[in-house]
């Protein structure tokens, strides 16, 4: 099977909207056809990676387990940007999953990259 | 890259990130995006600060529709869905800024 | 050129459809050829038969379904996101006990894998949403 780079971009929080929860559905769909996937966080995006969800309160299904699932799908390369991080007061010790940061320069550089640019 | 952005600068930051993390290439302005390309509006100076690193383009029937067609920024050429398609084709990826 | 569409949005409340819809019909006006059409969120709201919109404004739907039959293209509403939505063709009402189904012609609900198929078999895949 052809293999093409894949990426995924997050610009919005989680439970706003469903975009977050959903584009992670194609994200394993995508790393189950084995193409080449990786997933870039920028703007509210990177609170989508932000750990401690806890949603019994508005009672939504949680999603953060799904960010760690990743890795066991073979996909480990989720980019966040230093911009956005800052920009909201987080580190990367306010994650739920190990990212690379990277300047916004450097994140829209990979994202020319790529094959397909999915956003959501 | 074909930037494509569809809200205008004032009611999300889609064009902000797109200037600030986009490559090159090409921006296209469709929907609420082209109030971006407006004469004398916050984004008619974001776009020009961003000195000619991008092609710019808005979506011609977007812009009559709102009734603004008449005051589009200079550098900006105003596209049908036929130049649409053409601009799709022309970049190797594309990128819908929501 | 092969190109894919991937609408975000249901019909009326944002203009993703509209400008996915016209952006298809200029697809095929410029003699490309469209793979695939795939409705993802409130994109599958595209497929519902039952709207019955004024009758001096466009019909969302059904335009959809005229354009798919003429140019027997493949519009596919992800099966996760419509049993959340509630469209409903026979085989997902057997599936899920629901009484009636409501899929208008010219589509036909699959999963995601026909997203990423897109994405892999086609040369340009563009993104309407909101």
């Amino acid at each position: 099977m052809t293999i093409k780079k894949f990426m995924f971009v997050n610009r919005k929080a989680p439970y706003g909207t469903v975009y977050a929860l959903e584009s992670l559905e194609v994200v394993l769909i995508a790393a189950a056809f084995e193409q080449d996937v990786s997933l870039a966080f920028l703007d509210d995006g990177v609170y989508q990676l932000k750990k401690g969800h806890s949603t019994k309160g508005i009672e939504m299904k949680a999603f953060e387990k799904t960010y760690g699932a990743l890795e066991d799908y073979d996909v480990t390369k989720l980019y966040v940007d230093e911009e956005s991080l800052a920009a909201r007061g987080l580190t990367t010790d306010d994650l739920c999953v190990p990212v690379e940061v990277m300047s916004r320069a450097k994140l829209g550089k990979m994202i020319e990259d790529q094959d397909v640019v999915l956003s959501f | 890259m074909l930037n494509i952005v569809n809200k205008s600068p004032l009611d999300r930051g889609s064009l902000d990130s797109c200037l600030q993390a986009a490559d090159g290439g090409a921006i296209l302005l469709i929907e609420d995006g082209v109030y971006g390309a407006t004469k004398g509006s916050v984004g008619e100076a974001k776009l020009k600060a961003a000195g000619g690193k991008f092609k710019l383009y808005a979506l011609g029937a977007d812009a009559e529709a709102r009734g603004i067609a008449d005051r589009m920024m200079d550098g900006v050429t105003l596209v049908d869905y036929g130049g649409f398609v053409d601009l799709v084709a022309e970049y190797k990826t594309c990128q819908s800024w929501l | 050129m092969k190109f894919s569409i991937l609408v975000n949005e249901g019909p009326y409340t944002h203009q993703a459809s509209d400008t996915a819809y016209q952006f298809a019909k200029a697809v095929l006006a410029k003699g490309h050829e469209i793979f695939r059409i795939f409705f993802y969120h409130d994109g599958v709201n595209n497929a519902t038969r039952l709207t019955t919109p004024p009758q001096d404004d466009r019909n969302i739907v059904n335009r959809w379904s005229k354009l798919a039959e003429e140019h027997k293209l493949d519009m596919v509403v992800c099966v996760a996101a419509a049993q959340r939505r509630g469209i409903v063709d026979e085989g997902e009402a057997k599936r899920n006990g629901k009484d009636a189904t409501n899929l208008a012609p010219g589509f036909r609900i699959s999963g995601l894998g026909q997203l990423v198929e897109a994405g892999i078999q086609s040369d340009r895949l563009v993104t309407f949403g909101d």
